[in-house]
């Protein structure tokens, strides 16, 4: 109970924080940033969000996702099957008449509702990560596994998604938005309004899952991670926990995707496929998997460097990327936020202090290399 | 993804059960290639718990061999035999071994027992040596002469042709299976390796080199990757991210067949490759691959070890 109260208290002050960081972002960075500016770092905003789905699902619970790309993609698409309908203002959407369809193809109707259109977002990626996930993890299928049959999943939706191009736009995906429920894309109000509304929802689910990770059932989460045959003799069912936990990790992607469509204006199977999805693992790898702002740093970092570094150095770009995923593996496997904090501790000099928190959390072989929960 | 090398050409006429014969032995070739990467995997899967997604880059260099050759010699019209195709083979087994066991002592060495690390790492390596290729090579794809004797194909009735490139293919792995398989059973250094499979710990006791027999293994797998890429040329042009579009498929095949299991990998690239030209032919290319991998994913849930399962204690 005492711990209880201490918790409630930390907790108010934590959101009090972030919230206070995202007034400032909200106020002060559309005046400091030049318009491109302000979009890119939109752009990375709704990446940090991503970061957080699979820091949830990888760094806390131990399931390594690498295709997360699809729950990204499908509320993408989901929002922008809207945005189509409502730029092609009760026609056919432009690609559909290129591809020789005659009329709205049935399931698209429901998405001229612009509510239905956001429900979707959260619910079609939730409903395929519940499915896969009862599949998986009742079959108890496990570590590499869930990773392989992920990436297999991510194939299959870029697949589907190519080939369907009368319904899906094909290769080109969906571009020519013109409005989002009313409001003209081009405005550069309704950017910084996009972009407003990218901080809170990154703020918001940082809290969200701050709280979900530091209560008993993160515990839950972080006892999967390090032992699930452990947990099971406890009396709790893993398997359950992991579908919960999986189909969170991608409502936040989902709701990621339709933040990311509009501000960047088209959505491809490009952005939902293989490569795409073992990026989004990268930027939680090199920002620290298991704390929760290591992903969303990893997330500006990796993405600012890239577009820093593509824009001079088209060619060296990928050795960047590869060698920093190398690294981020075997000399930084704790990430930036790991690394820094091994630095202050090394200045600090509580070689002592570390021993101890330490040495319960390393001693485990079976777990891998299990982080020191912070919280 | 129509144009990929490797999938089916587009079919003729003839009657409809020439073109499922042709049909399946497209899928058949496809399958073997399909296990001489998996074999690659399934060895450094099953014996070292590595997951090693730079392997689609092996074979993507094993498929620069032929080519790299054939600019050597300046063009395929100073190669009438081809000879070049010939020697690529061994020279495209040599080199992506030596890299694999290079990237082994590099890299892998360090993360025994980690296997979502060396998943992440070995992506990272993947990603260095497209790159390497793209600088190289050029982005473009490019061809590789076939040689003229493996064009026109085996006429087996007046409608069914099979051929001649796909029929080398399929010999071609039949060959390296039977390889592996005098290797794995017949010299000692095979033995050593199934030894550390079925128990490390004892091998180790015995004095078996586990160490060394890792490396070994490594270069093995990833040899079998350069003569996969090396049958690929065959198919069509290749290009830097020729390896991404086998890598799913062939983990795929690992984990059908079992993991540690060669036979089941056998029985598994077979499947795959039968199933996948199979849904193509009543549906179109891209959605019968992914009604395949669905496939895959029910099955595992029913039988989570793969086809051929290791009977744990």
């Amino acid at each position: 109970m005492e711990q209880r109260r201490s918790l409630t208290g930390a907790a108010v002050r934590e959101s009090a924080v972030v919230a206070a960081i995202c007034l400032l972002m909200i106020v002060v960075l559309p005046l400091v940033l030049s318009e491109f500016r302000l979009a890119l770092l939109a752009k990375f905003l709704t990446f940090a969000i991503v970061a957080l789905a699979i820091d949830l699902a990888w760094g806390y619970t131990g399931m390594l996702s690498l295709g997360h790309g699809v729950f990204f993609g499908l509320g993408a698409y989901a929002l922008a099957m809207h945005m189509k309908l409502e730029a092609a203002k009760d026609g056919l959407p432009d690609f559909m008449g290129w591809s020789g369809l005659r009329e709205l193809p049935g399931f698209w109707a429901p998405f001229d509702n612009g509510l239905f259109a956001l429900a979707m977002v959260v619910v079609l990626p939730a409903l395929l990560a519940a499915g896969l996930g009862i599949l998986i993890f009742r079959g108890r299928v496990q570590g590499v596994y869930f990773s392989i049959i992920t990436q297999a999943l991510a194939l299959i939706a870029t697949l589907v998604f190519v080939g369907q191009q009368p319904y899906t736009g094909g290769t080109n995906g969906m571009t020519n938005f013109s409005t989002l429920f009313g409001l003209p894309l081009i405005e550069t109000s309704t950017q910084i309004g996009l972009y407003a509304v990218t901080v809170i929802v990154l703020g918001l689910t940082y809290l969200a899952l701050r709280f979900l990770t530091g209560s008993r059932a993160g515990a839950i989460l972080v006892a999967i991670r390090d032992s699930e045959s452990r947990l099971r003799f406890f009396g709790y069912d893993p398997a359950l926990v992991k579908v919960a936990v999986f189909t969170l990790s991608a409502a936040i992607a989902g709701i990621a995707g339709a933040l990311f469509v509009p501000q960047v204006g088209i959505i491809t199977p490009a952005n939902m496929g293989i490569v795409p999805s073992i990026e989004m693992v990268i930027w939680v790898a090199v920002g620290g998997r298991g704390t929760l702002y290591g992903p969303i740093l990893g997330a500006i970092v990796v993405n600012g460097a890239k577009s820093g570094l593509s824009e001079s150095f088209p060619d060296f770009w990928q050795y960047f990327l590869g060698a920093m995923f190398v690294g981020s593996v075997v000399l930084f496997p704790d990430g930036i936020v790991g690394a820094v904090a091994r630095g202050v501790k090394k200045l600090k000099g509580a070689r002592s202090a570390s021993l101890t928190a330490g040495a319960t959390a390393h001693d485990l072989p079976s777990a891998g290399r299990p982080l020191e929960a912070k919280s | 993804m129509e144009g990929l090398p490797g999938s089916t050409p587009r079919r003729t006429g003839g009657n409809v059960l020439d073109v499922y014969l042709l049909q399946a032995f497209n899928g058949l070739s496809v399958g073997s290639i399909l296990l001489l990467v998996a074999l690659g995997l399934a060895f450094s899967f099953g014996l070292m718990g590595v997951i090693n997604m730079a392997h689609g880059e092996f074979i993507m260099i094993g498929a620069y061999a032929p080519y790299v050759l054939q600019q050597a010699v300046g063009g395929a019209n100073n190669d009438p035999y081809g000879l070049t195709f010939l020697a690529a083979i061994p020279l495209a087994f040599l080199v992506t071994a030596m890299m694999g066991i290079g990237m082994e002592w590099a890299l892998i060495r360090f993360m025994y027992g980690r296997p979502l690390d060396t998943l992440l790492a070995t992506w990272g390596v993947g990603l260095m040596l497209q790159q390497l290729a793209r600088s190289v090579f050029g982005a473009p794809n490019v061809q590789v002469v076939s040689p003229s004797w493996l064009n026109g194909g085996l006429e087996v009735t007046q409608g069914l042709s099979l051929p001649y490139k796909r029929l080398f293919i399929m010999l071609l792995v039949v060959a390296c299976v039977a390889a592996i398989w005098a290797y794995l059973t017949r010299s000692s250094a095979g033995r050593r390796m199934r030894a550390v499979m079925q128990n490390r710990d004892i091998a180790s006791t015995l004095g078996v080199p586990t160490r060394q027999v890792d490396a070994s293994t490594f270069g093995l797998g990833a040899g079998l990757a350069g003569v996969a890429g090396c049958a690929l040329t065959l198919l069509g042009p290749i290009g830097p991210a020729l390896g991404t579009y086998y890598i799913v498929d062939a983990f795929m095949v690992v984990v059908l067949g079992g993991v540690g299991q060669l036979l089941g990998t056998i029985a598994a690239a077979v499947l795959i490759g039968l199933a996948n030209t199979s849904f193509e032919l009543w549906s179109s290319a891209t959605v019968g691959k992914a009604i395949v991998l669905v496939g895959i994913i029910f099955f595992l849930r029913w039988k989570p070890a793969g086809l051929v399962a290791l009977r744990s204690r």
